[in-house]
């Protein structure tokens, strides 16, 4: 840090500002996109399975059939929205992808129901959406339970007048039964966008920084200004922190603006300390510079850079835990994610945002990153410095 | 009239860039590479062992044996059964485990009376979607268990075998192993065409604008149709090398079915690369800066493939006016159609409308983008 000329540096950083800042609609695409990616999860990304639409066939048509109708009806789960006259409609209508599963009451099933014996009902599902179909599933049994705990509730009460009569049905009796009560923690509501918002946070200063950086380089090899610079005093320390203050900058001032637009329009809770949000994006950003600072020292081309950021940013990104959990990823990816900025850093925002945690719990993952970060800034560094040498 | 000399002379320009640029040649074919390995290896949103504590406060054989029958289920890994709240309280807080499930103190003596039991469920709600499949699962090996007991209940007091009043029988259709890959992985197609697309031709004509040479090419008797047909043959060619890389690597690597015809196939992805690649264009002709028009590229075509289209998140749950946007997004039908040809092999007569659509799209933007090339061009 010996010989560093601040002023050179400062010098730099002002042109990276003016030049980034002058085009107003450069301007503009460090604010609005991360506005609309944040409304577009916040709104749109949603797997919450409510009314879901589903066809009923009705073979049977009997008071028992439409019992259970009522019961598909009461839930708030599913919408009946077609009613089928002839069974060979199911196929169209699940091809079509109207209706998300089909309930198929055959002919027969009140008089099982009336004789004591275990009546049948079919649940077609759409399995195209896996995730859907598997809480589509869920539900369906959850709503026949309902009615069938219904049913044998009469039973048993038909039992119990036939008895007081003396026509000696079997004795009624109370069945043990298990109850389960569920208590949600963090997210009390299961909103998918107290989820999503917050590593919006993550994956929009990632991008802006990673790209800002490699492109600002090699924009300058580009258009050949590039030589200008290095026949000029600066030297590569300076050059390089001048190129990469501003745009620390710019993500810190993203992540304060995304806060904000998570706090006040979506109401996302933010339990935790913000100056531990703050210090953690710091050193995420230690890991984002030195990713670009070393995009630009292997590309020519600013189309090279991007294609590379891409290369680096998109599965980055993907095994952060952002959209898919960790936890469901084979046991040798979930290992390569231990080498990833990005889950340590979704970690933390989520942690901070919606269970309130502090330094005492988020230690490690601070400790990874800033691990991380002085690696990647050290090798680019020394890349950087070759390459204007 | 178009001249299909300068046409191809043009193209032959662009196909001589790309292979003058190995590096990057070898990344427009590597992306769609590796995100078919990271959505066909790698992620998945099925959930399944979910790691698991059990606070067993009874500590008897029945409680035992609930126990045992969550470590049956493939859906729950039982990591520790613990005696207090207080790692509990720690684990969920650090994200080891999902769901706690607090086993009462009168469990037995509940069940042998004939009693309910009231089993308490904690569970780490910030992942709505994860913690909405734990609790259905959980609920599920609570209401076999249930359904256990009250047999062997009803058994041992003599009153002969109880019947389920009704049972469902369900039956999984197009997917029936519900693998969340058989239906990323069709989608997916759509998001690369659209990545590559963006990546590629959006910086073209900008670069042409940053590095001076539109000036040049304005001078020649270049007209702006052959430009455009020009500069998208070479990333045709890229792009149907990339998708023909998505199909294959798809059905035989990950074995996601494909029932429809492959005809159709090819005609849907032609149609829709043509438009995507002709969007691309119109943003670098309007930006006439790389990363203005990278930035634009990708969230206006990108950002809408992956999250407004339907390819992993259902747009029947989105809000009435997000629903209502995502009719504008081209990549809605392309994802239909893919779904459809791929899972439900379902043809034509069914998909005629996306089509027609996406043919009108292409053909949209392809003559908007020719027109405000003219337009900058004379004006220049």
């Amino acid at each position: 840090m010996m010989g560093l000329n601040w002023e050179r540096i400062a010098e730099i950083v002002r042109k990276e500002f003016r030049q980034v800042l002058r085009d107003p609609r450069l301007r503009t695409v460090l604010i609005v996109p991360p506005i609309v990616q944040s409304i577009i999860f916040g709104f749109a990304v949603n797997m919450d399975v409510e009314h879901s639409r589903i066809g009923w066939f009705d073979g049977d048509r009997s008071v028992q059939s439409r019992e259970l109708r009522a019961a598909f009806e009461g839930s708030p789960s599913f919408v009946v929205s077609r009613v089928l006259e002839s069974d060979r409609e199911a196929e169209r209508l699940l091809d079509r992808g109207e209706v998300m599963a089909i309930v198929r009451v055959m002919p027969g099933f009140g008089a099982d129901v009336m004789r004591g014996e275990t009546a049948n009902v079919q649940l077609l599902v759409d399995g195209a959406n896996s995730n859907t179909a598997s809480i589509v599933q869920e539900y369906g049994r959850r709503a026949v339970g309902i009615y069938s705990a219904n049913v044998r509730d009469r039973q048993k009460n038909q039992r119990a007048l036939a008895r007081t009569q003396g026509k000696g049905a079997p004795l009624s009796m109370d069945l043990p039964s298990l109850h389960m009560e569920t208590r949600v923690w963090f997210n009390e509501n299961l909103i998918s966008r107290n989820y999503f918002v917050p590593g919006v946070v993550v994956n929009i200063i990632a991008l802006v920084t990673l790209m800002l950086t490699a492109l600002a380089i090699v924009r300058e090899k580009e258009i050949g200004t590039m030589e200008q610079l290095i026949v000029t005093p600066i030297q590569p320390m300076e050059l390089m922190l001048g190129k990469t203050i501003p745009f620390a900058l710019v993500g810190l001032f993203q992540t304060a603006m995304l806060t904000l637009v998570a706090r006040v329009l979506f109401h996302v809770p933010v339990r935790g300390s913000l100056l531990l949000l703050f210090g953690s994006a710091l050193l995420f950003l230690l890991t984002t510079l030195g990713a670009g600072l070393y995009i630009s020292t292997v590309s020519r081309t600013q189309q090279q850079a991007m294609m590379s950021t891409f290369f680096f940013f998109f599965p980055a990104l993907l095994l952060s835990g952002f959209a898919f959990p960790i936890a469901s990823m084979p046991l040798p990816v979930q290992w390569l994610t231990f080498l990833n900025p990005v889950r340590y850093f979704m970690e933390i925002v989520r942690g901070v945002f919606l269970k309130g945690l502090g330094f005492a719990e988020l230690w490690p993952q601070m400790l990874a990153m800033a691990v991380l970060g002085v690696t990647v800034i050290a090798v680019s560094a020394q890349r950087f410095h070759k390459r204007l040498d | 009239m178009i001249s299909l000399r300068r046409t191809r002379a043009m193209a032959r320009k662009e196909f001589l860039h790309i292979f003058r640029d190995p590096r990057s040649l070898v990344m427009a074919l590597a992306i769609p590479v590796i995100m078919l390995l990271l959505f066909g290896y790698a992620l998945s949103l099925d959930v399944e062992r979910v790691p698991t504590m059990v606070y067993d406060v009874e500590r008897s054989v029945q409680s035992r044996e609930l126990i045992a029958a969550f470590r049956g289920s493939r859906y729950f890994e039982v990591a520790d059964v613990v005696s207090s709240y207080v790692p509990i309280d720690r684990a969920i807080n650090r994200g080891e485990i999902l769901i706690a499930i607090v086993i009462p103190s009168d469990y037995s003596r509940q069940l042998l009376r004939g009693g309910t039991a009231k089993l308490q469920v904690l569970v780490d709600g910030s992942d709505s979607n994860t913690a909405s499949l734990a609790i259905a699962y959980a609920q599920g090996v609570i209401a076999t268990q249930s359904a256990r007991l009250q047999l062997r209940f009803a058994d041992a007091r003599g009153a002969g075998p109880l019947r389920v009043p009704v049972d469902v029988q369900s039956r999984v259709w197009y997917n029936s192993d519900l693998k969340s890959k058989n239906f990323i992985i069709p989608g997916l197609i759509a998001v690369i065409l659209q990545v590559i697309a963006a990546l590629l031709t959006s910086l073209t004509i900008a670069r042409e604008w940053e590095l001076g040479n539109m000036e040049l090419l304005l001078s020649t008797p270049l007209r702006p149709t052959e430009l455009v047909l020009g500069k998208m043959a070479a990333f045709f060619a890229i792009g149907a090398a990339d998708a023909v890389i998505a199909v294959l690597l798809g059905r035989f690597a990950f074995g996601v079915p494909l029932r429809g015809s492959l005809l159709l196939l090819a005609l849907a992805v032609f149609v829709f690369l043509f438009g995507s690649l002709c969007w691309g264009l119109l943003i670098s002709a309007l930006a006439r800066n790389q990363l203005l028009a990278y930035q634009v590229g990708l969230i206006t075509s990108f950002l809408p493939s992956f999250l407004l289209s339907g390819f992993i998140y259902s747009i029947e749950n989105m809000p009435a006016v997000v629903q209502a946007v995502t009719y504008i997004v081209p990549s809605r039908y392309f994802i239909v159609a893919l779904k459809g040809i791929f899972l439900k092999g379902i043809g034509l007569p069914l998909l005629w409308p996306q089509l027609l659509l996406l043919s009108l799209y292409a053909a949209i933007v392809f003559a908007v983008a020719s027109k405000r090339l003219n337009q900058k061009l004379v004006s220049k």
